[in-house]
């Protein structure tokens, strides 16, 4: 049985994406970058949490000359934290070029900035679709949704709790408190599909330089900023981009949260349920599906043919299943469906489903011949993309296939056969009968 | 009394001994066709040549792995993705069961010949049959010297060897013998009223249907010669027995092939087989009548008949017309249209107008395929016409229609040569039987001998005459009497004295200048072996897979194409696709085995506009139709560094114009500056862009530091330029043939911010943003 499905995941491999393991696409070792050690203390909590659901973590300072992310053309790490906002170039072979390698090839990327992130950072964000603001020293500032602390700051501290309503990204679980946030909003590209808003702004915020005079109305502005945003490249590798390191710092994740104008005051604040339940997504301990099992057969048979012929009865079916950590859950969804493809469906089908995984149709084959996909394009928000295409011929019936006699036909029949008769006849009686 | 025992003995071991010099004779005609058609094989190798024998070879393939009824339903799945081609049912399968019997045959000898060998091999074991053929037919239409003569011509016409060396096989190898053939069959038919041979003849026409679409030349030219036959007063019920079962029978069985199917009583193609149909048999009806009625009677009869008749037939005609004419196309294949009007296809159908066979041939080309027989061919008509018979009005016939055809398509020119060379035969003997005659009588010292020979060779003559009026006079008598006109009546007999008047006139010419126009046949005749010979060996051997060229170095070979092929096979897998223009799809099947997106069967116009307008956008565009299709990998035929000029570039304006012919936002004058194709640097911008420019030069200024085409004579226009959809993967030695892998979506989409400023330019603009501001 295990060898017969480690032979289906070898099957499945180009069809998932190629970095992770099969059995387990969580990451397992991690490189963190850091400017100095002291973040490793200062942000304990949140290291301490990864390094107990697992992970393997490993520090460096990101000038570190002997750092590398890649030895004999293997990469020695599954993931990337970059919390080192400030670095200019790093040490060792890494360069923003490496980095969107390591991404490219599957791997998984947290990136933090701050008010002084540098051109490196932005352009590590820009490539992946994150927009920094441009004036460096600007901050998120909200004068309506800022976090009421002791002492009247210039309200660059907020409280978001703007999330994305999204189970398989947050957690099913509601998020229980604002977040704190403190540091640069970013734009995203409307058309760009690959990257979602994770913690938008409140509408009354904007990035502007705290210390200076507004002059002229700031670039970023409102809802359309984003304080903390995912993407999910097509090689299905997640990129976590926040604006603020210190949201993943100890402190934030300890301190009370009072947002202005509301009267509850949380005893925690929201950071480390967010960052955790993030993190888990972002590390692909949730929302990861694969799909194993696409059998296709004519009803009543076992095997799969090698070709169909049109008008054929078919059966489809294949098993999905969702990553959960530790094992693969079975996926239940009531919106997988499949496309009979050629240049354009020809059927479309949803699956059902038995709710343990397994999603099964039936459906007769076009009366069009040609090369035809079975293919499964599931593609939903905070999972992994699914895409399945199978490639499967339909020929035209064999010349013994069509009906030997036609009901319409006989007068046609009756016709050819007495004129054979009848001139047999006639021919006999113009020779025969003088 | 003695004497004439004497000679009768001496005529029949003379007629043995010339039947036995003619089969030896024939025998070495079938040789030398065969042996002259090996050139290719040993020049370069035994391999088959160009595109459309690779699929045949394909199919070959098949055929004997998988059998007959596979054969048959074979829906093939690797070319024309996704779209499929059902095989048994496109394709005329004459050809690839003729090999595949032979290749059964060999094995059940235990001859253990490879299916690639024995493809190599038809065309030539069939040129030899389809010379003997010829010899049939001229004998049935003019006598023995004149079938001898003709097929030894045809064993090395020019026109049919580059059609059928060995490697080259295609259809026309088998369809011409089995051309010749049909009419062998049609005229010996004629000539004997033999209900036997006219059911042979709708077998060997069922071959040639199964064979060739030039099957329509057939299925036209015999009703047109038996209706030429009734307008000259020529009908016989030979006639009759000739060409009736011919269109029953023929067109029953032609039904039969699934490419030809309900075509055969549905095209207009066919059309005219039927009218005639008709005709011969009112024409027969009437002589009938005429037979049984007084002429009294007869007259009034034909005025109620032709009356009665002539609605009858306006009205099916009528009927027919409305019917034709409501297809768009008239009911006729776009082929055939531009057979009809030559200007059609440039007109309408660029991708038949493409194809450069199919494009009218120049003065040339001639002299080339048939090199002096063009010369010979009015002298072969004015024979054909002393005396004028069914047979040699049908030769006459044959050659001014195939005259026509090859005028219009290159490609019919070798349903020419068979009639040229026929002609030429019967020219050429009957030349050298007046001159050889006139020597004979002449030459003083065999005057005795020649005495007997001339009168035997005359009473050969006679005796052939006779055979022929005693053939025609077991069915003339009845005919006789049902001729209208006592006139007409008479002129067989009156005809056979003026005959042998002319004969013996003519064979009394003088002695040197016989001696004289015999040398110079001889010398003509020489000249055209020796341009034959030539012609096989350095003209069309060349297989067209492999490439030479001599320059000073000494012989260059250029086998890019298998190269290409070969990595293709190698290095991609089973299932990815490849797209490249039609010219190279079914050497692709064929040789890498990959699923091409179309190919040389140009069945679906749009499938390949769409290739044609991929070629011809821009490359991301270009990108997105290929990558619509699944294609993997695009493949370009590149000339340039070699001068190759049977490449993309040079073809690619058809690209243009059958993309554009379906999708108008491509348009021809985009691509021309002043109507002029160039790629210099004052090519349009559009030019510069399209996908096809920029993976033929892609990297090309590499390799002399200029650029300078060598096909084109010029620098091209833009020399440096990154591919951003398409990556290269392969390019052959010689550059002939490029290969490139489409780069799959990007893996992110960056941001819109501009890339890698640095800390000062963000000052900058941040300073420059505060000037911006100062004004407020």
């Amino acid at each position: 049985m295990s060898k017969k499905l480690i032979v289906l995941f070898l099957g499945l491999v180009p069809l998932l994406c190629t970095c992770f393991s099969p059995d387990t696409p969580s990451d397992r070792r991690v490189l963190v970058l850091l400017d100095d050690f002291a973040i490793k203390s200062s942000h304990s909590i949140f290291f301490n949490n990864l390094k107990s659901r697992g992970f393997d973590l490993d520090f460096k300072l990101a000038d570190d000359p002997t750092i590398s992310l890649q030895r004999y053309g293997q990469y020695l790490y599954d993931a990337l934290i970059l919390f080192s906002p400030t670095i200019e170039r790093f040490g060792g072979s890494i360069d923003a070029a490496a980095i969107l390698d390591f991404v490219d090839s599957g791997h998984d990327l947290i990136v933090a900035a701050n008010g002084n992130a540098s051109d490196l950072i932005r352009e590590i964000a820009t490539e992946c679709g994150v927009d920094f603001d441009e004036d460096s020293s600007a901050l998120v500032i909200d004068h309506s949704g800022y976090a009421v602390s002791a002492t009247e700051g210039d309200h660059t501290l907020i409280a978001s709790d703007d999330f994305i309503k999204s189970d398989v990204i947050l957690g099913s679980e509601k998020i229980k408190a604002p977040v704190l946030f403190q540091g640069i909003g970013h734009s995203l590209n409307p058309s760009n599909s690959l990257v979602l808003k994770v913690l938008s702004a409140s509408p009354s915020a904007y990035s502007a330089n705290p210390k200076s005079k507004l002059t002229s109305p700031p670039s970023l502005t409102g809802t359309s900023m984003s304080l903390v945003s995912v993407v999910q490249a097509r090689n299905n590798a997640r990129i976590l981009i926040s604006g603020s390191l210190s949201m993943f710092s100890n402190r934030f994740f300890r301190s009370d949260v009072q947002k202005a104008g509301s009267p509850t005051k949380h005893d925690k604040s929201g950071n480390e349920q967010f960052v955790t339940e993030l993190s888990k997504w972002v590390f692909h301990e949730r929302g990861h599906l694969k799909a194993v099992n696409v059998k296709h057969h004519k009803v009543g048979e076992v095997d799969e043919p090698a070709i169909y012929r049109i008008n054929d009865d078919l059966e489809y079916s294949v098993e999905i299943y969702e990553w959960s950590g530790k094992t693969w859950e079975p996926y239940v969804a009531n919106d997988v469906q499949v496309q009979f493809y050629m240049m354009s469906p020809y059927v479309l089908k949803t699956l059902s489903t038995d709710n343990k995984g397994y999603y099964f149709t039936a459906f007769k084959v076009p009366d069009v011949y040609g090369v035809f996909q079975f293919k499964v394009e599931y593609e939903r928000l905070g999972y992994t993309s699914l895409s399945l295409s199978k490639q499967i011929p339909v020929r035209p019936f064999r010349h013994n296939e069509y009906e030997r006699f036609i009901p319409a036909a006989y007068p046609y029949y009756g016709a050819a056969f007495s004129m054979m008769a009848g001139f047999f006849i006639f021919t006999a009686v113009h020779l025969y009968h003088k | 009394m003695a004497a004439s025992d004497a000679p009768n003995g001496d005529v029949l071991i003379r007629n043995a001994f010339g039947s036995v010099l003619a089969f030896l004779i024939l025998l070495l005609i079938g040789v030398l066709a065969f042996s002259i058609r090996l050139f290719s094989v040993i020049k370069y190798e035994s391999v088959i040549h160009e595109f459309d024998p690779y699929f045949n070879y394909r199919v070959t393939q098949f055929l004997t792995k998988n059998g007959i009824y596979d054969f048959w339903n074979w829906f093939d799945d690797r070319t024309w993705y996704p779209l499929g081609r059902v095989i048994g049912g496109t394709v005329y399968p004459g050809l690839t069961l003729t090999a595949g019997t032979l290749y059964w045959f060999l094995h059940s000898l235990n001859i253990p010949l490879s299916v690639e060998t024995v493809c190599v091999f038809t065309a030539p074991i069939f040129s030899a049959f389809a010379s003997w053929a010829t010899y049939l037919l001229t004998k049935e239409i003019k006598g023995v010297g004149a079938g001898l003569t003709a097929a030894a011509l045809l064993a090395m016409v020019p026109s049919y060897i580059s059609r059928s060396v060995a490697g080259s096989y295609d259809n026309e190898a088998v369809a011409i013998f089995a051309l010749i053939f049909t009419f062998y069959l049609y005229i010996k038919t004629l000539n004997t009223g033999s209900l036997f041979y006219a059911t042979l003849n709708s077998l060997s026409y069922f071959y040639m249907v199964c064979s060739w679409g030039g099957y329509t030349f057939i299925i036209n030219l015999i009703p047109m010669h038996v209706l030429l036959c009734i307008v000259t007063g020529r009908y016989s019920s030979r006639l009759y027995i000739a060409y009736a079962p011919l269109v029953i029978l023929g067109t029953l069985l032609a039904a039969l092939v699934p490419v030809v199917g309900f075509n055969a009583v549905m095209t207009s193609e066919h059309f005219a087989s039927f009218l005639v149909f008709i005709i011969i048999h009112v024409v027969a009806l009437v002589y009938y009548i005429k037979g049984i009625l007084s002429p009294k009677m007869f007259k009034v009869a034909l005025a109620l008949v032709v009356s009665i008749g002539l609605a009858v037939c306006c009205a099916m005609v009528a009927v027919i017309i409305a019917l034709v004419a409501s297809s768009p196309t008239k009911g006729w294949s776009g082929r055939s249209l531009s057979l009809l009007d030559p200007t059609y296809a440039s007109k309408y159908i660029p991708i038949i107008a493409s194809v450069s066979e199919h494009q009218p041939p120049t003065w040339p080309s001639y002299f080339m395929d048939i090199n002096v027989l063009a010369f010979l061919i009015p002298a072969g008509i004015i024979a054909c016409f002393s005396p004028l018979s069914d047979a040699s009005l049908f030769a006459v016939l044959y050659i001014v229609l195939s005259v026509y055809f090859s005028g219009v398509m290159v490609r019919l020119m070798l349903v020419l040569a068979p009639a040229a060379c026929i002609l030429s035969g019967i020219a050429l003997s009957q030349a050298f039987d007046v001159f050889t005659r006139s020597i004979k009588f002449q030459l003083p010292s065999l005057s005795d001998h020649s005495h007997i020979d001339a009168r035997d060779a005359s009473s050969e003559k006679v005796v052939l005459d006779d055979t022929i009026k005693t053939d025609k006079n077991e069915d003339t008598p009845k005919e006789r009497m049902t001729k209208r006109s006592k006139k007409k009546e008479k002129e067989p007999v009156e005809k056979p004295p003026t005959k042998f008047q002319i004969k013996k006139r003519l064979s009394v010419l003088p002695f040197e200048a016989s001696i004289i126009a015999v040398i110079l046949l001889v010398l003509l005749v020489a000249f055209y072996v020796v341009h034959c010979v030539w012609a096989a060996a350095e003209a069309y051997s060349a297989p067209s897979i492999v490439l030479t060229s001599h320059s000073n170095d000494g012989l260059h070979v250029f086998d890019d194409f298998r190269e290409a092929y070969a990595w293709l096979s190698h290095n991609t897998d089973v299932d990815d696709k490849v797209a490249s223009w039609w010219d190279y799809g079914y050497q692709t099947t064929a040789m890498a085995n990959r699923t091409v997106i179309v190919d040389n069967n140009t069945w679906n116009n749009t499938h390949i506009a769409t290739v044609g307008t991929a070629m011809s956008s821009p490359e991301k565009a270009a990108w997105e139709i290929f990558h619509s299709l699944d294609v993997k990998y695009v493949l370009v035929v590149f000339g340039g560094l070699v001068g190759y000029p049977s490449d993309d570039i040079n073809k690619f304006l058809w690209m243009v114009r059958i993309g554009g012919g379906v999708f108008p936002h491509i348009k021809e004058p985009d691509y021309l500056r002043d109507g002029q194709y160039r790629i210099d640097s004052m090519a349009t911008p559009t030019m510069l862009n399209c996908l096809m420019y920029k993976l033929s030069y892609y990297r090309f200024v590499e390799t002399d530091g200029k650029a300078f085409d060598r096909v084109r004579r010029t620098e091209i226009g833009k020399k440096y330029f990154k591919l951003t959809h398409f990556e290269e993967v392969f390019t052959t030695h010689h550059w002939m043939v490029r290969i490139y892998k489409l780069k799959p979506p990007k893996n992110r989409i960056r941001g819109k911010n501009k890339k890698s400023k640095s800390k000062t330019s963000s000052t900058t603009t941040s300073k420059r943003k505060g000037t911006r501001r100062n004004p407020f």
